[in-house]
């Protein structure tokens, strides 16, 4: 075999040697373990920290609202649902604080806005462009006068409790 | 020709090197071929085969599932990347089709066809459907997104290489790609709450129950029950995937 | 960090009908336009080689190696966008350590290595190693020892070493052009095995990529060679043009072919796509697409090179209208591409609506990016053309 070859073989098996090499030290330790991926990250991503916390955990400081809740119409919403995920403020109570709605008609009105594809027995709905519209005489206090959009649900409706 | 004492050691030389190498090579070579030449590790105790269920007679289109989904698992909150959403389908009276997700339901939805023009409208909470035969995964082309032993279709972050292939493929729009972390994310079914013993997020702040989820070879389970109590259907079947989502009360105009 | 989301806020205020939530963003920009383009220039420049080497076309002989060079800058080039596109380039060497074997963009990896080692570097290297030798002893100073290394440090320019080099090379041509199909053809299965798209999923599309990536290769060649003669202020040989737009002219029949049969048995079948592709056809693409890729780069060049067939004016004129044509060529094949990978994204999966395009004119994928992956080819061609000058190579005599 005429030199040239023999010397272009040599520098493809150089190649070649050193592309296995690499692929050896380069292929992830649990690679492969259960299939065609890094076995570890199955456990990177099990032991992810849980950011809702459940019911239970809300209920150690705040049973009066649980217990409440619990009773009345809302009793199918979790706390976090409407106040998000509770991990921090658990840990941290005093400097971690959950969200409280303070654009109240809107956020009502994510489930009790009325909507033709939301069934009426599922969920009270109204229309909160007109809601309410009366006045109400046991509570002379709530001031129905200013314009019916500015008038929080929750200055009736105790989100807690909704329906008494 | 007489012998060369140069040529005899050149001649060793080459062929330790090449013993030294062959091994290596041989190594690479057994690694990815373990499961078929040793046998295959079974699992300690039968692992659940996850599936879930919605029900779309049941869902009010409150938004708390897409809510609790960005909260639990540091999605942004922009509306352009969404592990899960909810649509909501008018169908007129003329026969045409309206569809709308704002924010991927997360703020509700503001009716926008009068009542007189509706022949029918309803909510279709979407999720991964963790598909069986999922295409996501087999495109994937260095190993980053997997089906875990329980069924769980998952991205591992630490080695996407962000080519976005993944998103190409899936048929149901469930991928996207992480705008800080520059790799594909989607729904993990949160298998860090699952291994916990917890439900994922968006099922456990469901208020109408819509939402399950269940391990298929379980007869006794709560989604083997609702498979049986409903005629059940997946999204596009024609195109095999093999999804794990089962809806109740689909609509075929639903893609 | 502090992402910047008004280019998406601005989308959205665009959305046509309905799209997915996760569908505002296009994934695959102007990069992964750029990588079946450079790739098919590739593919399509080195079957024009391998017609003269292999199938005996004489008349291309000014062409051969001028193609074979052609080829070599482009794939040079070729995986930039790819690896500048990505979300971690970093990682993209797990592409060749742990390919997924059910995964076509595996492939791409060995398939690229392949031809471009095995096919593109050793043919040149074979066709350029006598006149390497010859330079390595004519030239002095640094020169000499490049052109060393470049021959490996062998001097051998024996008959019998020279015919085996040229039967080496014509067995590497011939291997070559299954290796230029499968270099670009799998870039056109990535696409068309993606059953989730049907503007991408047609069985059609590994087969529409090829040819249309012969045809761009066959008008680059033709176009640089017109540009170097004249550079080198020498006279062009018009057999070989002549031939070379034959040549493209009879592949640009069956790459039109192929493409309408797609568009036909699709608005024949008028299958569930059907509604929203012709929205996508008549609306977001009319101009990328009916006319920079159909009549623009492909019916005019149809038909103006086929009635050069029965009828060719002066050589002036025939200059003039091959390098125009050669042009409008390659801007349609690059709308080709850009019509199939930003079309096939501009469509929501539910078939309900619209997203928009917007191309930047910086950052990584914007346009001055992409300018520059196109322009660096022509640089290092010009490079090769210094360190490998083809007109002074000396004629084999086998």
């Amino acid at each position: 075999m005429p030199l040239h070859i023999k010397r272009l073989i040599l520098v493809f098996a150089l190649f070649i040697a050193l592309f296995l090499v690499l692929r050896h030290f380069l292929v992830p330790e649990s690679f492969g373990q259960y299939g065609h991926y890094r076995g570890k990250a199955l456990e990177e991503i099990a032991s992810r920290e849980v950011h809702h916390v459940g019911v239970n955990a809300c209920a150690s400081c705040h049973d009066t609202i649980v217990n409440l809740k619990a009773s009345g119409l809302h009793e199918t919403l979790t706390c976090e649902g409407c106040h998000g995920a509770g991990y921090l403020h658990v840990k941290s109570p005093k400097t971690e604080k959950l969200f409280i709605p303070t654009k109240v008609r809107d956020f009502c009105g994510v489930c009790h806005q009325k909507n033709a594809a939301r069934g009426k027995d599922q969920v009270k709905q109204i229309d909160l462009k007109l809601h309410p519209v009366h006045v109400i005489p046991q509570h002379p206090n709530v001031n129905l006068n200013r314009p019916k959009n500015e008038i929080k649900c929750t200055e009736c409706h105790n989100p807690h409790e909704p329906w008494q | 020709m007489a012998i060369n004492k140069d040529n005899t050691n050149r001649r060793k030389f080459l062929i330790n090197s090449g013993a030294i190498l062959g091994g290596v090579f041989a190594t690479t070579l057994i690694k990815p071929f373990n499961a078929v030449i040793f046998a295959a590790e079974e699992p300690k105790k039968a692992l659940p085969w996850y599936g879930v269920g919605i029900d779309i007679e049941k869902c009010i289109g409150c938004g708390r599932c897409a809510n609790a989904c960005k909260n639990e698992n540091d999605v942004p909150r922009e509306p352009f990347f969404f592990r899960n959403w909810v649509e909501q389908y008018t169908i007129k009276n003329d026969g045409s089709i309206k569809v709308e997700s704002p924010n991927g339901g997360i703020d509700g939805f503001k009716q926008s066809v009068p009542d007189e023009e509706i022949f029918k409208t309803f909510f279709v909470p979407k999720m991964c459907n963790h598909c069986a035969k999922s295409p996501c995964e087999e495109v994937c082309p260095v190993g980053a997104t997997f089906r875990s032993p329980e069924g769980v279709v998952m991205i591992d972050v630490k080695y996407c290489i962000g080519c976005r292939y993944c998103i190409q493929a899936c048929p149901y729009g469930c991928r996207y790609m992480h705008p800080v972390k520059n790799v594909a994310d989607k729904c993990t079914l949160c298998y860090h709450r699952l291994k916990k013993g917890l439900d994922p997020a968006c099922m456990a702040n469901c208020p109408t129950g819509a939402r399950i989820y269940g391990d298929l070879h379980d007869k006794k389970s709560a989604l083997v029950k609702f498979l049986k109590d409903h005629n059940c259907m997946v999204l596009k079947p024609q195109l095999n995937t093999r999804p794990k989502l089962y809806y109740n009360a689909l609509a075929q105009e639903v893609r | 960090m502090v992402h910047d989301y008004s280019a998406l806020y601005q989308a959205l205020t665009k959305v046509d009908g309905y799209i997915y939530p996760n569908e505002i963003e296009l994934n695959w920009s102007i990069l992964i336009v750029l990588y079946p383009y450079i790739t098919g220039l590739v593919a399509g420049a080195f079957i024009l080689a391998s017609l003269e080497r292999v199938f005996k076309v004489k008349a291309l002989k000014p062409t051969y190696v001028l193609s074979l060079l052609t080829a070599l800058s482009f794939l040079l080039v070729a995986t930039m966008p790819l690896i500048s596109h990505l979300g971690q380039p970093q990682r993209f060497y797990e592409i060749m350590i742990t390919p997924h074997s059910s995964s076509p963009m595996a492939i791409f990896g060995f398939v690229y290595l392949w031809y471009l080692m095995v096919v593109l570097l050793l043919e040149i290297w074979f066709d350029y190693r006598k006149d390497m030798v010859r330079w390595a002893n004519e030239k002095k100073g640094v020169m000499r020892v490049v052109y060393r290394i470049l021959t490996l440090g062998v001097n051998d320019v024996s008959p019998r070493a020279l015919k085996l080099d040229e039967k080496i090379g014509y067995a590497i041509t011939v291997i070559g052009i299954p290796s230029a199909f499968l270099l670009h053809g799998y870039v056109g299965f990535i696409f068309g095995s993606i059953k989730a798209n049907p503007w991408w999923s047609t069985v059609l599309m590994p087969v529409i990529f090829l040819f249309s990536a012969m045809v761009s290769g066959i008008a680059l060649v033709l176009f640089i060679y017109m540009v170097l003669t004249w550079v080198r202020r020498q006279k062009l040989d018009f057999l070989c043009l002549d031939t070379v737009a034959k040549y493209l002219f009879y592949i640009l029949i069956l790459d039109f072919t192929l493409e309408s049969l797609d568009q036909i048995h699709r608005f024949y079948a008028a299958e569930e796509s059907f509604e929203i592709i012709s929205l996508l056809v008549s609306g977001k693409l009319d101009i990328t697409l009916i006319l920079m890729q159909v009549t623009i780069g492909t019916l005019i060049p149809l038909i103006t090179l086929g009635i050069l067939q029965f009828y060719k004016p002066k050589e002036q004129i025939r200059k003039f209208i091959y390098f125009i044509l050669s042009i409008m060529v390659l801007i349609g094949i690059f709308f080709m591409r850009w019509n199939v990978v930003i079309g096939g994204q501009l469509f929501s999966k539910s078939f309900y609506g619209f997203t928009s395009f917007k191309l930047a004119l910086i950052g990584r994928e914007g346009f001055l990016m992409a300018s520059i992956w196109i322009i660096v080819p022509f640089l290092i061609l010009a490079f090769l053309l210094w360190l490998l000058p083809p007109w002074k190579k000396t004629e084999s005599d086998f």
